[in-house]
């Protein structure tokens, strides 16, 4: 299967029609998502008539967007009006809502097909696409093991090459981790580069959408597509919208590349050490310098975040209460009971745990304690990197401390799972852009992500970077057997 | 213990909440419309579907910053929102957006000149809020929720306990709502609920030379003054009758609590006892970022400020020389009274134009159903009125005649008095012979005018009313007067 790029240059070239792209995709998702899981809804029908209306308005001449033609998989708490929007939960079962996300309208209106919405952990609360009420997203280089999440479903779809590209949410890692676990490329862009708008919250704070790509061109295609100021997202941001996929040939030569030792401690696994190291040396021989700097809180920032998140997520999932959409009990006998039965049976374990730590968090007695300290603590993990940054251009670390482990390993120990988020919390805290690149395998032929992260608003440097990176790597050519 | 052993005092302070004047919700473009078809005036942000996100209008936020300032208070040079978090059906969210360590103004005082006393009470805080939605129980075996008010932007009030009568609450929320609506910040149709307020009440009793306080009663959502005097009263002797049957019957060892007042029967009805009082666990809302003002920006909203009414009723009364309750009148709308200044602007004197507000176009207004500024005349022509009446060249009674035609014309007064007749006869041979067909026509009253002082005066203006009477309104009363008193005092030539 083409990449995005590929295919968007095929189609604008004529050698491809979108109809073909399109059909290309939902047979490949109609053929292979049974064992891998990645997908949750295919709307073939719809899809097809999207392509067929963009081919005819090719064959009038007109100029669509950059992207026309290309299918796109969107993780299902992103909000479109022809499928449902699940948030793979039970209580969304069959959600369709009446409004688009603004991702969903930018993606559509340059030319982009929505294909498919993919497989999460259930409202994005998670870090293995476990929690999904549906089923679980399996790893497609081995389908015993998890695929990371809470995007795994995206991941593990543009890493089976059953989808040339799909959009994420990144909250503590959501995008990056899960790339890292398949072996693509992952980007969470700037808190407010990306309207949210249309994004089922999870944290609102460190909420955002980015893309899930084979190789950083296709990520900067997609980011020059959904990035920009939405007047329906308070905290987007306005500002201009470089040009990402121009930006990329920008040389990397005298970029300073930060290494924070505090990304390299205990816990990090030989192989993912190895294959980070060896990355940096290859971005050091084409030009970079290598400095080391030091993020001195970064040890606070998995229980900031899930102080942070939780909280949030506590109060954004107050509103699924059976009384105006989703999940209702049957005949509850009061109020009362219609809203604790309709929660009760609507969420998952695990969005049921964290809505109760969130609520604890933000009780009286205990907010100072908790919540007030980890805004703080979140103040100092950003002021870590504000400084940082005086010094560096980017900063490079591991995005995850192991490969992708089996399906089931981590699902019974809660706290086991949140380390697994260690190295990609801190860039939510902070609201800076990070990405996550292919680097390796593991012994068990297993994908290694190493992750660079960028002062804000700053993807153009971060992309160029990344870019360069994979113009003297192939790690990000290899793909999991068929 | 009895009544007569103790003193007590009322405390009281209140919560009021303003629906603000926007033409869109909080933080959606929905319009803010009453009574319209359940749920038709709705979207995905005011509906709280997943996904959507708040917008603030920024209307309402000037409106409020306005409020704030005509009530003396700081408007906060940062300010935040926060999220209020219960659950109720008529809440979409389960949380409410609203303001809760940074309120938007804070410490003002509002003063109300009542008689020669003025009540007067601190602005602890003024916030803005969103509205709730209505859960309607009409229907039995089944509730229903109209979320068309849902995000409706309210400004909350809030005040220190500085009121201790039910008669000084009654004067400080009138007063209040009449600063609203004529900044025209807020409708504050009662009956729409537009303006609602809670007061905080208990009371200070004095007994065996220590001092008892009763636990604080909240009477919620009381829509009209009359009720918000009479709660207040009832709840007064409430409190010290319950503390005389139950000296227990303190703060803190008892619980404060919310009540409901029935209208029809005059009592406030238990609620909830505040010992179960909601943790709302407030925190910041993420989705809407902090709102800066700077001084600039307060500088220019003060610019906006109309002069407000109780300092222009003191004009009125200080410089135009009306009554107090002639000001009253006048100031009671903004339209009103800009309609006074704008009549004295174009000449009219003041006390002449008053004299009209209160005497005819007051009563044209009442006939109407609307106020004097919603009559639909212009201030010149008022003033234009005023004047002639005060140069003689109309009487009273014939402006009031002209008044109403005007409602109906666009012509100018004079022209008016020419084409109805009314214009006066300043001729004094013609009011002469008037005064003559008068004096010979009520022998009587010419007798007693002369012959007993103390019925002189009644006389004469029994005698001028004549004369105005058989003139059909076009004798100048003044130049009439005059003669009948010149008449009466010359000696008799027969």
């Amino acid at each position: 299967m083409l990449t995005a790029t590929e295919t968007a240059d095929a189609v604008r070239a004529g050698r491809v029609s979108a109809r073909d792209a399109v059909t290309e995709c939902v047979d490949a998702i109609d053929r292979s998502d049974g064992k891998i899981g990645a997908i949750l809804h295919v709307d073939r029908d719809g899809a097809l008539r999207a392509a067929g209306d963009i081919d005819r308005r090719l064959a009038e001449g007109e100029d669509i967007g950059p992207i026309a033609g290309v299918p796109v998989a969107v993780k299902d708490n992103i909000c479109t009006i022809d499928s449902p929007t699940t948030c793979a939960s039970g209580t969304l079962k069959g959600y369709v809502s009446p409004f688009a996300a603004d991702v969903a309208e930018r993606l559509v209106s340059a030319g982009a097909v929505i294909v498919a919405k993919t497989n999460l952990d259930e409202f994005a609360m998670g870090s293995s696409t476990e929690s999904s009420a549906y089923f679980p997203a399996r790893n497609p280089w081995d389908m015993s093991r998890v695929a990371g999440g809470s995007s795994g479903g995206s991941a593990a779809a543009v890493a089976a090459r059953i989808v040339p590209c799909a959009l994420g949410s990144d909250t503590g890692g959501s995008i990056r981790q899960p790339a890292a676990f398949t072996g693509v490329v992952g980007l969470k862009p700037t808190y407010g580069r990306v309207s949210r708008y249309g994004l089922v919250a999870f944290g609102s704070s460190l909420d955002q959408i980015g893309p899930v790509t084979r190789d950083v061109r296709d990520a900067a295609l997609l980011l020059s597509v959904i990035a920009g100021h939405d007047v329906r997202d308070a905290t987007s941001v306005d500002r201009p919208v470089p040009n990402y996929v121009a930006e990329l040939d920008r040389p990397i030569e005298g970029l300073r590349i930060g290494v924070a030792s505090d990304y390299f401690g205990a816990g990090l696994d030989d192989a993912v050490r190895t294959a980070v190291e060896a990355g940096l040396d290859a971005l050091r021989e084409r030009g970079a310098e290598l400095i080391n700097v030091r993020l001195p809180h970064l040890k606070y920032a998995i229980a900031c975040y899930y102080v942070v998140a939780t909280a949030e997520a506590s109060s954004n999932l107050a509103r699924f209460d059976g009384v105006h959409y989703g999940h209702r009990t049957a005949d509850p006998k009061d109020i009362f009971d219609l809203y604790s039965a309709s929660r009760r049976e609507g969420f998952g374990a695990e969005v049921k745990r964290r809505i109760m730590l969130g609520t604890f968090v933000l009780s009286s007695g205990y907010y100072d304690a908790y919540y007030d300290k980890a805004l703080r603590v979140r103040t100092l993990i950003r002021g870590d990197f504000e400084a940082a940054f005086e010094k560096v251009d980017l900063i490079a670390s591991p995005v995850t401390p192991t490969t992708a482990f089996p399906i089931g390993q981590k699902s019974a120990d809660p706290l086991a799972m949140y380390l697994a988020d260690i190295y990609t919390t801190s860039a939510n805290l902070a609201g800076v852009p990070a990405i996550s690149v292919p680097c390796g395998l593991d012994g068990d032929g297993l994908p290694i992500g190493m992750q660079l992260s960028a002062p804000w608003f700053e993807e153009d440097r971060l992309l160029a970077a990344a870019h360069q990176y994979q113009s003297i790597t192939d790690h990000h050519q290899r793909c999991p057997k068929q | 213990m009895k009544e007569s052993d103790i003193t007590h005092r009322l405390i009281v302070g209140f919560e009021i909440h303003v629906q603000l004047a926007t033409r869109s919700k909080l933080f959606c473009g929905c319009a803010v419309e009453f009574g319209a078809a359940p749920n038709s005036r709705t979207c995905p942000v005011c509906l709280g579907l997943p996904g959507a996100l708040p917008v603030l209008n920024r209307r309402a936020f000037e409106l409020s910053m306005l409020t704030g300032l005509a009530m003396g208070c700081d408007i906060a040079p940062v300010t935040k929102w926060d999220r209020k978090s219960y659950y109720y059906p008529d809440l979409p969210k389960n949380y409410q957006i609203s303001q809760y360590d940074v309120p938007l103004a804070h410490g003002g005082r509002f003063e109300v000149p009542h008689g020669d006393e003025t009540v007067s009470a601190r602005i602890i805080r003024a916030h803005l809020e969103e509205d709730a939605g209505k859960t309607l129980h009409d229907t039995p075996g089944c509730s229903l929720v109209d979320l068309n008010r849902a995000g409706t932007p309210l400004l909350e009030i809030v005040t220190e306990p500085d009121i201790s009568s039910a008669e000084d609450a009654h004067v400080f929320c009138t007063e209040l709502h009449r600063l609203v609506t004529y900044l025209g910040v807020s409708h504050a149709n009662m009956q729409m609920g537009q303006m609602r307020f809670e007061p905080n009440i208990n009371v200070a009793i004095e007994a065996d030379g220590r001092e008892y306080r009763t636990p604080i009663s909240e009477v919620k959502n009381l829509n009209s003054f009359r009720s918000v005097r009479r709660a207040i009263e009832f709840e007064y002797q409430r409190q010290v009758q319950d503390w005389l049957a139950d000296p227990g019957y303190v703060f803190k060892e008892r619980p404060n609590e919310n009540r409901g007042w029935d209208d029809d029967r005059g009592v406030t009805v238990f609620q909830r006892g505040k010992e179960a009082a909601h943790d709302y666990r407030y925190f910041p809302e993420p989705d809407l970022t902090q709102v800066e003002v700077t001084r600039a920006d307060v500088a220019e909203i003060r610019e906006g400020l109309p002069e407000l009414p109780i300092p222009r009723r003191r004009r009125l009364i200080e410089d135009c020389g009306l009554s107090a309750d002639d000001a009253a009148t006048i100031v009671s709308d903004r339209a009103t009274a800009d309609l006074f200044d704008g009549a004295v602007r174009a000449g009219g004197p003041p006390s002449t134009v008053s004299k009209q507000f209160v005497n005819f176009w007051a009563k044209l207004a009442n006939d109407r159903g609307v106020s004097i500024g919603a009559l639909g005349v212009a201030a010149a022509r008022m003033g234009a009125l005023a004047r002639m009446v005060d140069e003689g060249t109309i009487n009273a009674t014939a402006a009031n005649r002209i008044a109403e035609r005007m409602l109906e014309s666009s012509e100018s007064p004079d022209a008016l008095a020419d084409a109805m007749g009314l214009v006066a006869v300043l001729d004094a041979d013609q009011t002469r012979e008037w005064v003559d067909q008068v004096f010979a026509a009520n022998e009587k009253a010419v007798g007693d005018a002369v012959s007993n002082p103390k019925k002189a005066k009644g006389a004469v203006g029994f005698l001028r009313g004549q004369v105005m009477k058989i003139s059909g309104g076009k004798a100048n009363p003044k130049l009439a007067g005059e003669l009948i008193e010149a008449r009466l005092a010359a000696p008799r030539d027969d």
